[in-house]
């Protein structure tokens, strides 16, 4: 009896992306198809053509991360409410990029957890870049950009997050480039205006483009005078989920003038 | 649902009888995304969430009811303005719920 629940648990557990298709109206309500993606399915709505179609509409969802009520015929047919099913999706927890072992990185990655990321904290220097650190990262990797992005990058998509915090070209300019190589919906950069005005010259004398150089959100976060390393990491998170929702928020990129100011309540 | 599972696994360990209720469907605005799950176990002890807190008495109720009876079912709460003290939401939405027993 519990092959579905193990299915699904095992799934999610490792991380596999997996959709769970109820009856929830109509004949044979409670009955469960589990889907993996490509359509392989355990379990049966107690109709064989039900069955193929919902396993093929759960693997879409799935795909697209959607999670909702679908109707059917009792033989599977189209534009029929013979049948409600409910498909729910599970994917894999978004990915947080986290470059720089600095002394912002241990409350953005604190903070991602907190939004559900599965976080990776990356620095070349193996003196900064430790577990004890970042004890609360899912992973630590001593590792340039390129190591980090090879890993990663093909992974990297719209509800995923890359932090760069590093402030040094020798760091931001490889990390900047692999990311706008890949399909990540957040891309931060940290430091002043100054220094992004003379990141971008760098980014461009590499080669990256101005559609590249717009999805850069730099400087990284919304302009709510954060100043501690925990105010910083909220306003990064809040920045990251007003870019995935489409919400208008006040990202510091398009404001003017400095970050801190003087007049700041404290 | 995520959120609960490992609750869920030691609940099932323990070989305790388990009524599972998941939002499947929201009209109008609503605290929680279809897929919010919360599950009450056959001694009364209840976990996640449904609703941000304003159904939650009542779906404990129902879900009792499922493990008694055996019988899944669909539940629906909405703002009530007539019924002062009736169950419904604040945020003036709809929910539906999809309660059934844990033996799958």
């Amino acid at each position: 009896m519990s092959d579905l629940y193990q299915r699904l648990r095992d799934a999610i557990a490792d991380e596999r992306p997996v959709a769970l298709a109820t009856v929830i109206e109509g004949r044979n309500a409670g009955a469960k198809l589990v889907v993996e993606p490509g359509g392989v399915a355990l379990g049966t709505l107690g109709h064989l053509e039900l069955d193929r179609i919902v396993s093929r509409d759960a693997a879409g969802e799935l795909a697209a991360g959607r999670t909702g009520v679908r109707h059917y015929g009792a033989e599977g047919q189209a534009r029929e409410t013979d049948v409600s099913v409910f498909i729910e999706s599970f994917s894999p927890p978004p990915i947080m990029l986290v470059f720089g072992a600095v002394d912002f990185t241990a409350a953005l990655a604190r903070a991602g957890k907190l939004l559900g990321f599965n976080v990776v904290v990356a620095d070349a220097r193996s003196v900064f870049a430790t577990v004890k650190r970042f004890p609360m990262a899912d992973r630590v990797m001593v590792a340039w950009p390129d190591e980090v992005f090879d890993a990663y990058g093909h992974r990297l998509g719209s509800h995923d997050a890359v932090c760069i915090l590093t402030h040094d070209p020798k760091f931001d300019v490889p990390a900047v480039q692999r990311a706008v190589a890949t399909e990540v919906g957040y891309i931060g950069v940290m430091g002043s205006r100054r220094t992004h005005a003379t990141r971008l010259e760098r980014l461009r004398e590499v080669g990256v483009d101005q559609k590249g150089i717009d999805r850069l959100m730099a400087p990284i976060g919304l302009d709510i005078g954060s100043r501690t390393p925990e105010e910083t990491a909220v306003s990064v998170c809040a920045e990251i989920i007003a870019n995935r929702t489409g919400h208008a928020a006040p990202s510091l990129r398009d404001r003017q003038g400095p970050i801190h100011r003087p007049s700041d309540n404290r | 649902m995520k959120e609960i599972l490992s609750d869920l696994d030691a609940w099932r360990a323990e070989g305790r009888r388990v009524a599972l209720a998941r939002v499947v469907n929201v009209e109008g605005s609503g605290p929680r995304d279809p897929g919010a799950a919360m599950a009450v176990s056959d001694n009364g002890d209840v976990i996640g969430s449904v609703s941000g807190g304003c159904v939650e008495g009542a779906v404990v109720g129902e879900a009792l009811d499922v493990l008694e009876t055996g019988e899944r079912r669909m539940v629906s709460f909405g703002y009530s303005d007539d019924e002062a003290f009736a169950v419904g939401l604040t945020c003036g939405g709809t929910i539906h719920l999809f309660i059934e027993p844990l033996d799958w």
